[in-house]
């Protein structure tokens, strides 16, 4: 379970002063649930993420990740939290079964679970062929794979994603889609973020519609349906932001 | 601070640093090829070339002097000159190098001599050129030799003894044992290339496990794992002092080696003609003391290690990392050319220059001297600085800025 409580994060900066990244934001994600945050470029998906991950300290508020709080037990949050983003890459000079290893060996697992664990995710996610193969050698899809059996290396029952199919191509793509519904299916809490409105549509079963570091509309898609009275996301989020309506400023 | 996790992530940079071609090159080949070269290259050159000027009995022009054919005679005569006619254009012949040095015999020298007034013979030469110095040198010797028999043939004239014109005799002995004298010579050059390697060595992997991680993108993949920052920062710095020391014992092996087994054959390539002169010239290091230099090094690689690792952190990509590390080069350079430069002697206040003091001390001890308070204030005042560097890495490692900077 996630719990964020008026989280928030100002950075400082020079040139800008101080910029509210995330500001005051508050949510709730179950176990089973896929929590999708939509947002623009900037909005502060990924500072809530990385606050969610303990990567980054809030400035303000807090949150609970699988029971432990972010702020105070930092090391246990990240030993419960599978954390998968376009920018987290992997070891090129390591091979896929060596990167397996690392990573459960820094979660403090023996290496008799590390080998066991490291069987049988390359038996889900077919990576045998690939196993004892050096990373920087791996096609997209490889890769992909590597990083999702890297995140589920300690089994966490949370899952964070931060955009995970940036840059990917559809079948890429998919095989991340695919694998963030088996997560749900397993009971793990599953935080999404993206600014691909059919990725929601499709898999999230509650939607945070986040801009300028602000939570401004939440609820299941049906909910926010009704309560925009709108049927495509799209409208429903340019509404909940404030921009003005596509198309109304060619026409006076 | 948790141990396991700190080897764990120590073992891995040690693995995926020696899958790296680059980090091999600069951590093991690289040092262990350049002592010898080094030295090869020097010894090569200038034991074929001295050989050679030497081998060769120099050229030389007479000039003048053919009312005095007493002294011509005796030119003529000696072997270890070859005389040739003279020429109008002698002075551009010594300056084309086809002629070593001119003699020039004043007119009326051996009536002069007979009449026992004063003559002057000119040697001409071209100043800095080694084979002229060889022609010159020989030409003194012969002329010395020359005059001696003339002041001996006038003294036995008059019946006076040899001691009339050389009362007493002048001798100059040396009291500083050998490794004192290679020491002064080798001595400053060996700590100096073991502090540049021992910071080299570290320039790469500090680059490339902070920066380098930064730019593939796997800073955050390590950083979303349960490892503790500061578990991670000491795995890593771990790594990069294995690598600086690393380069440092791959020299120091080197050097060992090139002189045991390159002493012998340099001494064959000299000759054994020049055989004695060869083993002086070869550095005799005190190994008590090399060993000393060791132990010095060693917060000196600790204080290296967690600079470069402070610093490169920094950088966003691992082109940035080099445009911050390599002026620092010559930061380093500095001191260390400073602590070889003669006449800097080590004293309490230089004892706490960092580099530098380590420069001086390794001067002295490779040549015997063991200064112990100013040694234990060196080994002293680089621990803190190793340490303060150390504590300044941690905290970069626990700045959001700095890790996250875009």
């Amino acid at each position: 379970m996630i719990v964020a409580r008026q989280l928030s994060k100002t950075f400082r900066d020079r040139k800008r002063g101080a910029i509210e990244a995330v500001a005051g934001v508050s949510f709730c994600v179950q176990p089973g649930q896929i929590y999708g945050l939509l947002g623009a470029n900037g909005a502060g998906k990924t500072t809530t993420l990385r606050l969610l991950a303990t990567l980054l300290q809030p400035t303000g508020g807090t949150a609970e990740v699988a029971g432990f709080d972010v702020t105070r037990e930092p090391a246990e949050v990240r030993a419960r939290v599978g954390f998968l983003a376009a920018s987290t890459a992997l070891y090129g000079r390591l091979t896929a079964r060596e990167t397996l290893a690392y990573f459960g060996r820094l979660n403090g697992m023996s290496d008799a679970d590390i080998a066991a664990r490291t069987q049988a995710l390359a038996h889900d996610l077919d990576m045998h062929a690939f196993l004892d193969r050096r990373c920087d050698k791996f096609s997209t899809g490889m890769k992909q794979k590597t990083s999702i059996a890297r995140t589920l290396i300690h089994d966490p029952p949370v899952m964070i994603f931060d955009e995970p199919t940036l840059g990917l191509d559809v079948m890429a793509a998919r095989t991340i889609v695919q694998f963030v519904r088996e997560c749900r299916a397993r009971g793990k809490t599953v935080i999404y973020s993206t600014h691909i409105m059919s990725e929601v549509e499709k898999l999230c079963d509650v939607i945070g519609i986040i801009h300028g570091g602000r939570l401004l509309a939440e609820g299941t898609l049906e909910a926010l349906r009704a309560s925009y009275r709108e049927h495509d996301l799209e409208e429903i989020f340019v509404q909940a932001v404030g921009l003005p309506p596509a198309g109304v400023a060619g026409n006076p | 601070m948790n141990g396991r996790r700190i080897l764990t992530i120590y073992a891995k940079e040690l693995r995926d640093m020696l899958r790296d071609r680059r980090t091999l090159v600069s951590m093991i080949v690289i040092p262990t090829l350049l002592m010898p070269l080094i030295v090869g290259v020097v010894v090569f050159i200038s034991v074929k070339v001295i050989r050679q000027a030497r081998a060769e009995a120099p050229v030389v022009m007479v000039i003048g002097g053919d009312d005095s054919p007493g002294l011509r005679a005796a030119l003529g005569a000696h072997g270890r000159l070859r005389v040739m006619p003279a020429a109008e254009d002698w002075r551009t012949r010594v300056a084309a190098k086809t002629v070593r040095a001119a003699v020039e015999i004043p007119s009326g020298f051996d009536g002069a001599l007979a009449r026992g007034e004063p003559a002057t013979v000119k040697i001409h030469h071209y100043e800095g050129e080694l084979r002229s110095g060889f022609a010159v040198a020989e030409l003194q010797r012969f002329l010395g030799d020359y005059r001696e028999r003339v002041v001996s043939a006038r003294l036995a004239e008059r019946g006076l003894p040899a001691t009339f014109v050389k009362p007493f005799s002048v001798q100059t002995a040396n009291v500083a044992p050998p490794e004192k004298v290679g020491g002064n010579v080798v001595g400053g050059i060996i700590p100096y290339m073991f502090l540049l390697l021992c910071f080299t060595g570290a320039m790469y992997p500090a680059m490339d496990l902070t920066a380098g991680e930064k730019e593939r993108g796997t800073m955050e993949t390590i950083l979303c794992s349960p490892v503790s920052r500061l578990d991670l920062v000491l795995g890593k710095f771990l790594m990069v002092l294995t690598a600086s020391l690393g380069t440092v014992v791959c020299s120091l092996l080197s050097m060992v080696g090139t002189v045991t087994l390159g002493g012998p054959l340099v001494l064959s390539m000299a000759g054994a003609a020049r055989a004695g002169a060869s083993a002086a010239a070869l550095p005799t290091l005190d190994p008590l003391g090399l060993a000393a230099v060791l132990v010095l090094v060693l917060p000196m690689a600790v204080f290296f290690s967690a600079l470069l690792l402070s610093i490169a952190l920094f950088a966003k990509s691992f082109k940035e990392a080099q445009s911050y590390l390599s002026p620092l080069v010559i930061v380093i350079i500095l001191p260390a050319v400073a602590g070889v430069l003669p006449g800097v002697e080590l004293n309490a206040k230089l004892a706490l220059v960092p580099i530098l003091n380590v420069s001086l001390a390794s001067k002295e001890l490779v040549s015997g001297v063991w200064h112990w308070p100013h040694l234990a204030l060196i080994f002293g005042s680089t621990s803190l600085y190793a340490a303060g560097a150390l504590a300044l890495a941690v905290r970069m490692f626990n700045r959001e800025d700095v890790l996250f900077r875009t």
